[in-house]
C-alpha cells in the first residue's frame, strides 16, 4: 500500500483507517476540508514555529550581549560534543523507527524507539553531568555572560527534550500495543519531526555558543 | 437554509459540571473566557478609578479608603508606591487579561468552529487546558495585589534594570514582580495553546466549499492574530526567562555594571537594560495588533450585516490585515526613540511605522465605503461598530505624530501617548468587543440583550470616552507626564489641574455607564427577550444556521456546505436582502 496515503488516513489510533472519508465529517472535520495537511501535522509545525521563536529570542539576546566589551568567551568542556553526538544519533535511530514502520516491521519499530528513548535519557543525563562538571571547575551560572547563556540555553533546550521524551514514551506505548502500521503512523512521524527539530536546535545552539 | 437540525443529539448529554465548568465545548470555553475577562475588566477598571482620584485631587484625604486599604492609604492619603503599582496592574490587566483574552480567547473560541462549519476546535482538550491555564494566570496576577510589598512598580512594560533587581529596587519588585512574571509566563503558555488550536482549526477544518477567500473577515482576523501570537509571545517568554534568571539566579543579562543599591555596589557586570526593551517591544508592538485585528474583523462583519451591503473591497481588507501583521514586526523601535538610539535607526523605524498607516487607511476607507449609501439598521451592535471606526481613526491619527521620531521626542511619556494608545488599542477594541457581545449574545444564550439599555450604553460611552481621552492630548502637549503621582508638584502643570479634574469626573461617569452594560448582560442571560429563530439579524455566515443557543456539536447530522462568500447582502434579483453562505447558486431567487 502506498505510504503517501498515510497523511490522509490519520484517524485516531486504534481505529481502523478509512479509505474513503465520510461526508459530513467525523467531528474532527478533516475529511471535509480540502486543506492538504492534517490537524496534527499542522499543530506540530506550529509548535515548532513557537519553540523556534523562543530560541530566536534567546539567540538575539546572545548576539546583542556578545557585543559588550566585557564579554569573556569560555572554552566549553569536550563532553559537550559527546552529548551532541548522542542527540544526533538518537535522531538517526528515530528515523530508523520511522523507516521500519513504513515496511510494517513493528518489532524493529519497538527496538529503535526504545533505543531513541534511551539515548534521549542519556543526553539529558549527560547535560546534567556537564553542568556538574562545569560547576566543579568554577564555571557557575553567574560567572560570566557566556556561562550564563550556556546554562540558560542548554537548560531551556533540555526542558524541550524532556517534553519530547514524554511524547516519545507515549508513541512507544502505542507501538508496543501494535497501534501503528505502514498506513497509520502519524503520531510517530510527528514525534520524530519534533525530535529532529530539537536536535537541529541543539546543533545550532552549540555552534553559537562555541564559535559565535 | 440547508441545515437547521436540533443539534443536541449529535453529542451525548453531559452533566452540569462537564457541560458548564470542565467543558471541552468551544462555545462554553469562549463564554468562560468572556466572563473571566469581564471580571478582570472590573478589577482593572477600579484600579484606574483610584488613579484618576489621585490625579484630580492629589492632596486630598480619603478616610473611607484609609479604612478599606490601610496600607495603600496610610494617613488617608494614597501612597506614591501604591499609585505606581496601580499603573502597572491597570496596564497589565487590561492589555493581557481583558483585551487579549476577550477578543481572541472569548470570540476566537466561540466563533471559529461556528463560522467555519466545524463541530469543535481541532484539539478540544488543549482548548480547555488553555482556558484553565489562563484562569490560573488571572489568579496569579491578582494575587500580586495582596502580597507583602504589593504589586510591581515597573509599569506593564517592566523595564529593566528596575524589574531585574528584586526587592531592593522597590517594595513591589520582590514577590509582586515574581508573580507578575509567573502570570505572564502562564498567560503566554495559555495563548500559545490557543493560537496553535486557532490556526490549525481555521486552516484544516473548514467545511466543504469554504475556501479561504470565502471566510468572514472575523475568521481572517483571528487567523492572522493567532499567527502573530505564535511568533510574538515566545519572544516575551524568552525575555521573561532571562529576567527570571537575573532576579533569582544572579545572572546579569539586563543588569549593567556599576549599579549601586542601598549604598552597595552590585557585582553584576556586562548586562544591557535596553536589551529588555528590544525583546519586550518586539513582542509588544505585535501585541497591539493582536488586540486590534480581531476587533477590525468583527467590526467589519457586523458593519456589513447592518449596512445590508457587502464589505467594501473584501480582498484588500484581507491583504491589509496581513500587511499590518507583517509590518508590526519591524516597528518595535518606535517605542524607544528616546533610548539613545541612533537618529538614523530612528528614521528607519519612523518610516516602517508610518507605512502601517497605509493598510490602516485602506481599511478605514473600506469601512466608509461600506457605510456609504447604506440603509443602516441602527442596532446597538452596529452603533458600536461605527463607534469603533470613529475611535480607531481618532486614536490612529495621533499615532502618526508619535511614530515620527522628531515629534515623539517631545511627546514621549506624556499624556498625549496615554490618549493615543487608550483610544486606538483600548477603547477601539472595547467598542468592537461590545459590538460582538450585543451581536452574538442571542447565539450564546438564546436571548437578546435589551436594545434600549444598549443604546444608552453606546451613546454615553461614546461621549464618555471622548470626554476622558480627548483632553489628555492637550494635557500631553502641555508637557503633562504620564505615570506621575502628583501633578501639583510641578508649577508648570498647575494650570492643567482643572482639565485633570474634568477627565477624572468623566472617567467616573464612563465607568458608571459600564454598570448598565454589566446589568444588561447578566440580567439578559436569564430574562432577556427570547430569540425565536436561528438568524435574528438576517446575516449570511454559518453560525446563524444553528439554533440560538447552539447545542453541543454545533450542527446537525450533516455539516453545512458553503456555496458563496460571507457578504451576499442586497443581491440584485434575490428574494431576500441576504443570502446565507449555504444557499447554492441560483437558490437566492427562490
Amino acid at each position: 500500500m502506498p505510504v503517501l496515503t498515510e497523511d490522509k488516513l490519520a484517524g485516531d489510533i486504534g481505529v481502523p483507517p478509512r479509505m474513503t472519508p465520510p461526508s459530513g465529517g467525523d467531528g474532527r472535520g478533516e475529511p471535509d476540508s480540502s486543506f492538504p495537511v492534517s490537524s496534527r501535522q499542522m499543530a506540530t509545525w506550529l509548535l515548532m514555529t513557537g519553540v523556534g521563536m523562543l530560541f530566536a529570542g534567546l539567540t538575539s539576546a546572545y548576539i546583542v550581549l556578545r557585543g559588550v566589551p566585557t564579554w569573556e568567551h569560555l572554552q566549553l568542556p569536550p563532553m559537550v560534543w559527546g552529548n551532541t553526538l548522542i542527540l544526533l544519533v538518537s535522531s538517526l535511530t528515530f528515523d530508523l523507527a520511522r523507516r521500519a514502520v513504513k515496511v510494517d516491521n513493528i518489532s524493529a519499530v519497538r527496538k529503535w524507539l526504545g533505543l531513541t528513548a534511551a539515548l534521549g535519557i542519556v543526553f539529558v543525563s549527560g547535560q546534567i553531568l556537564l553542568w556538574r562538571q562545569m560547576t566543579a571547575s568554577g564555571l557557575l551560572l553567574t560567572s560570566t555572560l557566556h556561562s550564563s547563556f550556556f546554562y540558560v540555553l542548554s537548560g531551556v533546550h533540555a526542558v524541550h527534550i524532556l517534553g519530547g521524551l514524554i511524547g516519545l514514551a507515549w508513541v512507544s506505548v502505542q507501538a508496543w500495543k501494535g497501534r501503528f502500521s505502514s498506513i497509520s503512523f502519524e503520531p510517530l512521524r510527528l514525534c520524530a519531526n519534533y525530535w529532529h527539530f530539537m536536535g537541529g536546535v541543539w546543533l545550532f545552539l552549540i555552534l553559537l555558543l562555541v564559535f559565535a | 437554509m440547508q441545515v437547521q437540525h436540533a443539534t443536541e443529539h449529535a453529542h451525548p448529554q453531559l452533566g452540569f459540571w462537564r457541560k458548564y465548568v470542565f467543558s471541552t465545548d468551544h462555545k462554553i470555553i469562549g463564554i468562560q473566557y468572556m466572563i473571566t475577562a469581564m471580571a478582570m475588566a472590573v478589577v482593572g477598571g477600579l484600579l484606574s478609578m483610584l488613579m484618576r482620584l489621585q490625579l484630580a485631587w492629589p492632596s486630598q484625604q480619603w478616610p473611607m479608603l484609609g479604612k478599606i486599604l490601610p496600607v495603600a492609604f496610610a494617613g488617608n492619603i494614597m501612597d506614591p508606591g501604591f499609585y505606581v503599582s496601580l499603573v502597572t496592574m491597570h496596564g497589565t490587566i487590561m492589555v493581557f487579561f481583558l483585551f487579549t483574552a476577550v477578543l481572541t480567547g472569548a470570540f476566537g473560541n466561540f466563533l471559529i468552529p461556528l463560522q467555519i462549519g466545524a463541530r469543535d476546535m481541532a484539539f478540544p482538550f488543549l482548548n480547555a487546558l488553555s482556558y484553565w491555564v489562563f484562569l490560573l494566570s488571572c489568579i496569579v496576577i491578582i494575587s500580586a495585589l495582596f502580597v507583602a510589598g504589593g504589586a510591581p512598580l515597573g509599569g506593564w512594560t517592566a523595564y529593566a534594570p528596575l524589574s531585574a533587581l528584586g526587592e531592593a529596587s522597590g517594595p513591589g519588585e520582590g514577590a509582586g514582580m515574581t508573580l507578575w512574571i509567573t502570570a505572564l509566563g502562564l498567560f503566554t503558555i495559555s495563548g500559545l495553546m490557543g493560537g496553535l488550536n486557532y490556526v490549525t482549526t481555521i486552516l484544516t477544518m473548514r467545511t466543504k466549499g469554504l475556501s479561504m477567500m470565502r471566510l468572514p473577515l472575523t475568521q481572517w482576523s483571528l487567523l492572522i492574530t493567532a499567527i502573530l501570537g505564535l511568533l510574538a509571545f515566545p519572544v516575551l517568554l524568552a525575555a521573561a526567562i532571562l529576567l527570571t534568571f537575573d532576579r533569582m539566579g544572579g545572572t546579569s543579562f539586563f543588569i549593567p555594571s556599576g549599579i549601586i543599591m542601598n549604598n552597595r555596589l552590585l557585582g553584576n557586570s556586562g548586562g544591557h537594560p535596553l536589551l529588555w526593551q528590544h525583546l519586550f517591544w518586539f513582542f509588544g508592538h505585535p501585541e497591539v495588533y493582536i488586540v486590534i485585528l480581531p476587533a477590525m474583523g468583527m467590526a467589519s462583519d457586523i458593519l456589513s450585516t447592518f449596512c445590508r451591503k457587502p464589505i467594501f473591497s473584501y480582498k484588500m481588507m484581507v491583504y491589509s490585515m496581513a500587511s499590518i501583521a507583517g509590518l508590526s514586526f519591524i516597528v518595535w523601535g518606535n517605542h524607544m526613540f528616546v533610548s539613545g538610539m541612533s537618529p538614523f535607526l530612528g528614521s528607519v523605524f519612523t518610516m516602517t511605522t508610518l507605512v502601517i498607516a497605509v493598510p490602516s487607511a485602506v481599511k478605514t476607507f473600506n469601512w466608509l465605503g461600506t457605510v456609504w449609501g447604506a440603509r443602516i439598521r441602527f442596532t446597538t451592535a452596529s452603533l458600536f461598530s461605527i463607534g469603533f471606526i470613529s475611535v480607531f481613526v481618532s486614536g490612529g491619527l495621533s499615532g502618526i505624530f508619535l511614530g515620527s521620531s522628531a515629534a515623539d521626542i517631545y511627546l514621549q511619556d506624556t499624556y498625549f501617548v496615554v490618549a493615543h494608545f487608550h483610544l486606538v488599542m483600548a477603547i477601539a477594541p472595547l467598542f468592537a468587543a461590545f459590538a460582538g457581545i450585543y451581536y452574538w449574545f442571542p447565539k450564546m444564550f438564546g436571548r437578546f440583550m435589551n436594545e434600549f439599555l444598549g443604546k444608552v450604553h453606546f451613546w454615553a460611552s461614546l461621549i464618555g470616552v471622548y470626554a476622558v481621552f480627548f483632553p489628555m492630548h492637550i494635557l500631553g502637549i502641555t508637557g503633562h507626564m504620564r505615570r506621575i503621582y502628583d501633578p501639583l508638584f510641578y508649577e508648570f502643570l498647575k494650570p492643567d489641574q482643572a482639565m485633570n479634574v474634568f477627565v477624572s469626573v468623566s472617567a467616573f461617569a464612563l465607568a458608571a455607564v459600564q454598570l448598565i452594560f454589566l446589568a444588561n448582560f447578566f440580567i439578559s442571560i436569564f430574562a432577556g427577550k427570547k430569540v425565536n429563530e436561528n438568524n435574528p439579524w438576517h446575516a449570511t455566515t454559518l453560525e446563524w444556521e444553528t439554533p440560538c443557543p447552539t447545542g453541543h456539536g454545533n450542527f446537525g447530522d450533516e455539516l453545512p456546505v458553503v456555496h458563496r462568500w460571507a457578504f451576499d447582502y442586497s443581491v440584485p434579483g434575490a428574494k431576500n436582502d441576504f443570502v446565507p453562505q449555504t444557499v447554492p447558486p441560483g437558490g437566492e431567487k427562490v
